[in-house]
């Protein structure tokens, strides 16, 4: 019981990230139906980010608090990670809005070869490993619970707090729901489309570096190939959940993280990824708009 | 008189001055984006611990031609593009196409059958090898791969972000029939089709109900399903080794190409040992196979099951209505499309004699599917092209030693070649959204056979 519940905090860890994630694909796929493939990348360029701001920290003042090391990083990789995405976005998918579905789709995934490359160019190809920055770990009832996961779901869920409250609350949300439902009408009504649009590139993006950020803290090491296998997890979180469900993605995170350390826990480790994607094409195949979402309905 | 010239020069120093701003704000965009990359580069020291090193010099060199880059586009570029935009509008549209532009098809068929004994003239038999097999077999390859995939995403209009997941299947039938049971190439060549066929329709029941982006998912999380295997099923597939030492292909059993057969090629024309006729020998093979992907393609667009396909493309409820049976129609398709992944996979291990799960990850699909789509979805024509220019042009990469001179002997231009092909792929996509050739020539017509613009073919649902 004990091993089980100490699985399940390890998976919610990872689903949090997920989660995270997983809220960039499915608002942007949300707000203009595109499948944002450089997203897994952003990932990556935010833990990098955070990689670099955290040595050039330690090694300019040394003996700095890790409370405020981490807010640093992690304010340094929201910042960067939104302006590659907001410059993204720009020059890449807004020439292509109102042209045909596939062609944003081929500049995103040209957008995260070349993303990734740029990382490997810059940054060399081997791994990069940090020392860990927080250790403690606190034993409550027989489960080890690191002060890292603590941070990382508390994280989690103040983010969350804000972001929906952001979407709910706020003018910029209505504005973001208006476009979602209905460009043209938005647009009609005094929205300014372009801008909305931009600003759920970079909150998407922030989150994504949040997530980065955490992942880099988690594991203790990046790579410039890192984007890819997160970015897929969490897109497959976005699906499972419903595309364009905000609580849906939270919800497929969580439940991709659960998979995965449930399975490697019980079964095989090397199959992990294979029972994932197994497990959302069966539930796809039950519940062909995801768990959360709106099925598709078709006019004549 | 003078009222004009002037407002001409108010907005000569406005756009200028708009030039300046935006120029500015690209240098400063660019410095907050390669600050932290590109200023700073993270190294290992002797301990391996991560340390810094700086490059403000290269930081300066990259904003600075973000910010003059920006001010050029502004200030000249655009008013030029618009200008000539303006001019070629006035122009009236010439009505004759050129012969090299009717016929450019059949050139290009002529052009390759004549390509090797060319490049043997040009660089003799081992020097034509590069060209052949680097150029020539990597670049027809592709085109077979992405005329395959075509029949499902360009016909049919579902989008398959697995397609790779055949290619691998056709490659490891080759490579693991031909080990353990000794078969021939031929033999095994329409096994590894139909096997790969077979895997189609496994992919396409679960999806026949999904639509869109999750279909796109779930044949992307299909392809890694089967990398994953391959990788973790170490008994069958010696996992991340891969399997190495896959027999030659001959030629019809009557000539081989291994050294020590008695019925070896150049033994049997008292030629010369070289590998460069294996080479050649393949290059034919997969023009061959690649024309017959072309072949199947534009008579079965002709045939009803291309048809189905392509009004499922443009709309499924009024197929489905008309009494077209959309579940066979997919999966037709799926399995279609997969069989010739199957045939170039075979092709490919067959080239190779080597195949590891390496080379069928998720890029290769995503690099597939970008030729498809950047040659302008459905058009044979346009996706040759597409795969020459993008395939061709990063192999070329490889080949500019003459960069090294430029940027001192550390350069390796190999290190730039995919960055250069993600950009390239941006590039060209938001030059010519429709494709390098954006218009269709419709199998079923009234009286007069005329080409359609891109614009009006759907692109589907699925």
């Amino acid at each position: 019981m004990e091993y089980f519940v100490q699985q399940l905090v390890n998976g919610l860890t990872l689903g949090s990230i997920y989660g995270l994630i997983a809220i960039g694909y499915t608002m942007v796929y949300g707000i203009i139906g595109m499948i944002n493939f450089a997203h897994g990348d952003i990932f990556m360029l935010g833990g990098f980010a955070a990689l670099i701001v955290f040595l050039v920290l330690t090694s300019v003042f040394v003996g700095l608090p890790v409370v405020l090391l981490l807010l640093v990083m992690i304010a340094a990789a929201m910042l960067t990670a939104s302006l590659w995405n907001w410059t993204i976005e720009k020059m890449a998918y807004r020439p292509l809005r109102g042209s045909f579905r596939l062609a944003p789709l081929i500049t995103a995934i040209g957008m995260s070869i070349a993303l990734s490359n740029f990382i490997q160019v810059t940054q060399g190809p081997r791994n990069k490993p940090i020392p860990p920055l927080v250790s403690s770990v606190y034993n409550v009832f027989g489960i080890s619970i690191s002060l890292k996961q603590l941070i990382i779901m508390l994280l989690t869920v103040i983010l969350l707090t804000t972001f929906w409250y952001i979407v709910n609350k706020t003018s910029l949300g209505r504005a973001q729901r208006a476009t979602e439902q209905d460009r043209k009408m938005a647009a009609l009504l005094g929205i300014d489309v372009d801008r909305t649009i931009s600003v759920t590139f970079i909150m998407g993006a922030s989150l994504a570096a949040v997530a980065g950020t955490m992942y880099l803290m988690y594991y203790g090491v990046t790579v410039f190939t890192d984007g890819f296998i997160p970015g897929v997890k969490a897109f497959t979180a976005a699906v499972l959940g419903g595309i364009g469900s905000l609580p849906g993605a939270v919800l497929g995170g969580l439940l991709i993280g659960l998979i995965e350390s449930l399975w490697s826990a019980y079964f095989t480790i090397d199959y992990k990824d294979v029972a994932t994607f197994s497990i959302l094409a069966i539930v796809l195949i039950f519940k062909p708009s995801g768990i959360l979402g709106r099925p598709e309905v078709e006019k004549v | 008189m003078s009222n004009i010239s002037n407002t001409h020069e108010r907005a000569g120093g406005n756009l200028t001055a708009q030039a300046l701003r935006e120029g500015l704000f690209a240098g400063l965009v660019a410095l907050g984006l390669f600050v932290l990359f590109v200023g700073l580069e993270t190294t290992q020291n002797i301990r391996n611990e991560l340390v810094l090193n700086q490059r403000w010099g290269l930081l300066a060199i990259f904003v600075i031609v973000a910010a003059v880059g920006r001010f050029l586009s502004v200030a000249y570029l655009r008013p030029w593009a618009a200008a000539r935009k303006a001019a070629a509008a006035a122009k009236p549209v010439e009505g004759e196409e050129s012969f090299f532009k009717r016929n450019f098809s059949k050139i290009a068929i002529v052009a390759l059958i004549f390509y090797p004994p060319i490049m043997v003239m040009l660089f003799g038999v081992q020097g034509s090898l590069k060209w052949v097999d680097n150029f020539g077999i990597q670049i027809l390859i592709y085109v077979m791969l992405a005329w395959g995939l075509n029949i499902v995403v360009g016909l049919a209009g579902l989008l398959d972000l697995g397609y790779v997941a055949f290619y691998a299947v056709g490659a490891y039938s080759y490579a693991l029939l031909s080990q353990q049971f000794g078969f021939s190439f031929w033999i095994l060549l329409p096994l590894a089709g139909i096997l790969a066929a077979f895997w189609g329709m496994i992919l396409g029941f679960p999806v026949l109900r999904l639509k869109g982006d999750y279909l796109a998912i779930v044949t992307l999380a299909f392809g890694e399903i089967i990398r994953l295997v391959l990788i973790n099923w170490t008994e069958v597939t010696r996992g991340t080794f891969g399997v190495s030492g896959i027999p030659k292909a001959s030629v019809f059993g009557i000539w081989s190409f291994d050294v020590s057969a008695p019925n070896n090629f150049a033994k049997a024309f008292d030629l010369p040992m070289s590998s460069a006729y294996y080479k050649i020998f393949l290059f034919y093979l997969i023009l061959a196979l690649a024309l017959l992907t072309a072949y199947v393609t534009i008579r079965l667009r002709r045939m009803p099951i291309g048809r189905a396909w392509e009004a499922l493309r443009e709309d499924e409820i009024a197929c489905r209505s008309l009494g077209i049976n959309t579940v066979t129609t997919k999966l037709t398709a799926f399995s279609i499309g997969a069989m010739f992944g199957g045939f170039a996979g075979s092709f490919f291990a067959v080239r190779q004699g080597f195949v590891s799960p390496e080379s069928f990850v998720f890029l290769e699909s995503a690099i597939i599917l970008a030729i498809v789509v950047l040659g302008g979805m459905g058009s044979l024509v346009g996706i040759a092209v597409a795969a020459a220019v993008m395939v061709g042009g990063t192999e070329l990469l490889r080949e500019m030693t003459f960069l090294k001179q430029i940027f001192g002997p550390d350069f390796t231009p190999e290190l730039y070649r995919m960055l250069i092909f993600g950009l390239a792929m941006v590039t060209v996509m938001v030059w010519k959204p429709r494709g390098f050739v954006g218009s269709r020539e419709p199998t079923a017509f009234l009286r007069e056979r005329k080409a359609v613009s891109g614009s009006f073919t759907k692109e589907g649902h699925g």
